[in-house]
């Protein structure tokens, strides 16, 4: 019987073991040495917050594992051989595999800062991240204040964190516009605003400069490159992360910034396969970039990979973009893309709207030329995939978008819905004329 | 704010600490004239139980019940036991002890507490509201913007199964012990809000006006609190104030004001098999003599559970009757929200489930079918057994132990909706209907789900919602009661109650939106 193994018990790999056991009856054995049991590494902030027990963020009860015959293996590999198609652990035992897939995820990134490795200075990624957080920052007695260093996604979620603790927290954000890399300027604004009303010391344009140690080896301030000194108990690093891929040195298998692969998610070693975060694309796909560090591109690896070890040749080729986040209370939700003043192209048009008083906002993309929609940002609004996944499959205008944008509604019933202030905005700004049309089932399940 | 929190609290205190040692307190003098009153009512021919209390109780002051309830018991246990041993059958008193104790109890307190009901309604009542909302309204600034606030519920002794948790346990099952077994250690609590029911009904409290009325000012207190915390979200605040109108309204103001009016007490939205005696026989009577509005009220209570309670759980999900009408979900999702999350979410739990609110279902039908039989039939057994004795056991398993004892009792330490998940044969039915044949659905919105579990965690019915979510499927179930939480706690904007086309309502998926389009037409197509 052909023995699958599969480094990390992540999305990916949970998702590539499952896929294959549902389509075969292969052995298949998984290794890790984070957690015994899958869990999901996006609710870890939610365990320290009080929202939930470590738990509930197993998505599969304990005896799914032995049932479904999943071996689970508690070591981290040290070594892989790919001339004898086995793996060495840290307990120095060996596993042989005939396919092997490495799915190992990330690592918080460094930079080589000062102090980086100091007591008291941690990112937040793994489940021995959140115990360290929970050990570092218990109340506010413990950790007087925080500084979180780097403006993105898992910043201000440990930032929203530590705010559940009522401990202070000064957030460095090295950009001048929260996270305006990726989001255009109004929306960007609007979370800054957000991030003050929650009363997070928000830094823009500073970057860290090095971290003070005390005698005992503990962070007890950071120097930021504007000169100040802040006092501290705890330095959250959360400027990214990178493919988790360390222990392949001198495996043979071609890495660059994580494991390159091409769209059959083949390493340059055959019967090596790598799939999720650590894994880097020869050639982008679309406007996708080489590393995708996303729960649902991990999972969507998963599955395709799955395919092509039970047989059925399958190419990774993931749909339009998609993805969300939440920024302490605001949901956001992207479709398409929808790019920042930074990195968008000549021809991207925005139109973008705002709730006078709520924090509730809109962009919307669109060819300056052509019209075709390109892709929504949505803050405070809920959409339904299926309705925009269509709408950019079948290339429609800005101005079908708008007249239909009821449609991809996704928001509670009951809530105060804003698409028609939306369309008379867009109507006054560009002189056109559209109406809104009344939700209909009928246009949702059309495709069925 | 939290000063002003701590003063509500020892408030609330303080008035649920009163209200606690009442049943302990107060004074009985029983009169002759009383006594006398109660034996010509009751149509008590015992003269060993009337020689019994005129020689032990009549004429003499008791400190407390527990003084004179046990001589009650004893005088008629001791006539009852006579009786049946020298075959005087006529003699015997039907009514239970416990009942009897009460009755003599409410006509002959005096004392403080009877002289100072207004008094004592404020140390008791009026402490425990004003308490509660001070400790309630300060979190309109404490919890900052509106959003979901869940911060801590799994740090706190009180929501996480601690100490807290354990003596509330404790106490609501003390509480419901005493309500269903033990009447007369309530009687002192029927004192309080005698004149609200005299004002109402016409008539002095009950224990059961203790308990309605004990219901409503919970529900309101608490559905505040729903307010507060929720106020970010228009589902949860329409909900709760729907739940509330019908409590107050259907299930407390309206019964009432029939009795003044003489017509039977009748509660319009609870349905049967969950008003389980709907077709007993006393009942039945009791309508057939109460002329056209009696009448009504049998025609009523057919149609709605044949014709009204499927027709719109097709069109809205079972949740228009379980979570925004039915009294039980009405205290479920006020009190009961701070537990929500203590439902087992375990496959075990799922089976365990499906046994017993479907054996529930059957028992009730069952049940009623015999009684149904026994009516038109006029004999007293089915098939070798007593209808009185099946009645009788679904009172006191289903109806006191389940519905309340357990239903609300465990709120703290397995969820909200034990009764409700587990017990209440309505919602089976009910449930059949939404599984089946209704527009209801949680929708999973495509490929948006990161598996973080909130969703699973607050479903206080216990369904893995992301068991379904992470995998792109909507969520049939038939024991969701659509309150909405799942879909208000989602971080990522997944999940949306809603009422659309059968048609596509159930789609198993293996791959998701967002993945290759010919992936997902060669694995979903299969």
């Amino acid at each position: 019987m052909e023995h699958i193994v599969i480094i990390g018990n992540g999305i990916s790999g949970i998702t590539a073991a499952r896929h294959i056991r549902k389509l075969s009856d292969k052995k298949i054995t998984i290794i890790s040495a984070e957690s015994q049991y899958f869990f999901s590494r996006t609710a870890l902030m939610y365990v320290y917050m009080g929202h939930m027990k470590f738990e509930h963020t197993q998505p599969y009860e304990n005896w799914f594992w032995k049932k479904n015959r999943l071996n689970l293996v508690n070591a981290y590999v040290s070594k892989v051989d790919t001339a004898h198609k086995k793996l060495i652990l840290n307990s120095s035992k060996e596993i042989k595999y005939d396919k092997l897939i490495i799915a190992t995820g990330s690592r918080p990134n460094k930079f080589g800062w000062p102090g980086q490795d100091l007591k008291g200075v941690q990112g937040l990624y793994s489940k021995q991240d959140l115990e360290m957080l929970e050990a570092n920052a218990p109340n506010n007695e413990v950790c007087k204040r925080a500084v979180i260093v780097g403006g993105g996604l898992i910043g201000i979620e440990l930032a929203e964190m530590l705010g559940s603790r009522n401990i202070p927290v000064t957030f460095l954000v090295r950009e001048s516009s929260f996270w305006n890399g990726v989001l255009p300027e109004g929306e960007s604004q609007m979370i800054n605003e957000h991030i003050l009303e929650h009363h997070i010391d928000l830094k823009l344009d500073t970057n860290l400069k090095e971290i003070i140690s005390d005698e005992k080896g503990w962070a007890k301030a950071v120097v930021t490159d504007k000169g100040e000194t802040i006092q501290c108990t705890l330095v959250g690093l959360t400027a990214g992360v990178v493919p988790n891929i360390g222990f392949l040195n001198g495996s043979g298998i071609e890495t660059g910034k994580g494991v390159k692969v091409n769209n059959f998610l083949e390493t340059n070693i055959p019967d090596v396969y790598a799939i999720g975060d650590c894994a880097e694309q020869y050639g982008a796909i679309g406007n996708r970039r080489p590393v995708e560090a996303v729960w649902y591109t991990g999972r969507m690896m998963g599955e395709a990979l799955a395919q092509t070890i039970c047989g059925n040749k399958t190419a990774y080729n993931p749909g339009h973009w998609f993805n969300s986040a939440k920024f302490l209370d605001i949901e956001y939700q992207t479709y398409g893309w929808v790019f920042s003043e930074k990195s968008k192209k000549e021809q991207e048009h925005h139109f973008h709207w705002r709730h006078p008083k709520e924090k509730i906002c809109v962009t919307i993309a669109f060819h300056k030329d052509t019209k075709q929609f390109l892709g929504i940002n949505t803050f405070g609004i809920r959409m339904r995939h299926e309705i925009l996944d269509r709408w950019l499959r079948e290339k429609r205008s800005i101005a079908y978008v708008m007249e239909y944008l009821k449609d991809a509604n996704f928001d509670p019933e009951f809530y105060v819905q804003f698409e028609e202030d939306i369309v008379s905005h867009y109507n006054a700004l560009y002189g056109a004329s559209i109406t809104s049309r009344k939700k209909s089932w009928k246009r949702i399940f059309s495709h069925n | 704010m939290q000063i002003i929190k701590k003063i509500g609290l020892l408030i609330f205190l303080i008035g649920l600490a009163i209200f606690t040692i009442l049943p302990f307190i107060g004074e009985f003098k029983v009169t002759r004239a009383t006594m006398d009153l109660i034996i010509q009512e009751k149509g008590i021919s015992s003269e060993l139980f009337i020689e019994g209390v005129q020689e032990n109780v009549v004429g003499k002051k008791f400190q407390g019940m527990l003084a004179l309830s046990p001589q009650i018991i004893r005088i008629m246990e001791a006539a009852n036991a006579r009786h049946r041993k020298e075959k005087e059958y006529k003699k015997v008193i039907y009514i239970g002890s416990h009942d009897m104790a009460a009755a003599v109890g409410k006509a002959s307190g005096s004392g403080f507490i009877v002289e100072n009901k207004g008094l004592m309604w404020f140390l008791t009542f009026g402490m425990g509201i004003l308490g509660s909302l001070l400790f309630i309204v300060p979190n309109i600034v404490l919890l900052g913007n509106k959003g979901i606030k869940n911060n801590g519920i799994y740090l706190e002794n009180a929501t996480n199964r601690g100490w807290i948790a354990w003596l509330v346990f404790v106490f609501l099952v003390s509480f419901y012990l005493v309500l269903y077994f033990r009447p007369e250690y309530a009687l002192n609590w029927t004192y309080l809000v005698d004149p609200i029911s005299e004002f109402l009904s016409g008539n002095p409290a009950g224990h059961w006006f203790v308990y309605g009325f004990m219901y409503c000012t919970v529900m309101t207190v608490m559905a505040v609190r729903m307010y507060i915390k929720y106020r970010h979200s228009r589902y949860q605040t329409i909900r709760t104030t729907s739940v509330l109108f019908f409590q107050i309204v259907f299930a407390f103001l309206i019964p009432e004001i029939m009795v003044r009016l003489q017509m039977p007490y009748y509660d319009f939205k609870n349905a049967f098999p969950l008003d389980y005696d709907f077709f007993f026989q006393w009942n039945l009577k009791s309508l057939m003599n109460s002329g056209g509005i009696g009448l009504f009220i049998l025609v009523w209570g057919i149609v709605l559970t044949l014709v009204i309670v499927p027709v719109m759980v097709y069109f809205f999900g079972k949740r228009w009757y379980c979570s925004w009408v039915c009294g039980c979900g009405g205290l479920a999702e006020t009190l009961g929200d701070p537990y929500r999350q203590h439902s087992s979410k375990s496959l075990f739990s799922w089976k365990v489930e499906r046994w017993l609110v479907h054996g529930v279902l059957v028992f009730a039908v069952g049940m009623t079918l015999m009684t149904l039989y026994s009516f038109f039939s006029e004999s007293g057994t089915v098939l070798g057994l007593k209808t009185q004795s099946v009645q009788s056991s679904y009172s006191l398993l289903i109806g006191a132990f389940f519905a309340g004892v357990i239903g609300t009792g465990f709120y703290p330490i397995f969820g909200n909706r034990v009764w409700c998940r587990f017990g209440c044969p309505l919602a089976a039915y009910l449930g059949f209907v939404q599984r089946f044949k209704s527009r209801f659905r949680i929708t999973t919105n495509g490929g948006q789900c990161i598996s973080c579990g909130n969703c699973s965690t607050y479903c206080e019915q216990g369904i893995d919602v992301r068991a379904y979510a992470q995998k792109g499927e909507n969520i049939i179930r038939s024991s969701c009661v659509g309150c909405g939480i799942c879909s208000a706690v989602c971080p990522r904007g997944v999940l949306k109650l809603e009422n659309g086309p059968l048609r596509g309502r159930i789609n198993p998926t293996e791959v998701l939106l967002g993945n290759d389009v010919d992936l997902m037409e060669l694995v979903n197509k299969k």
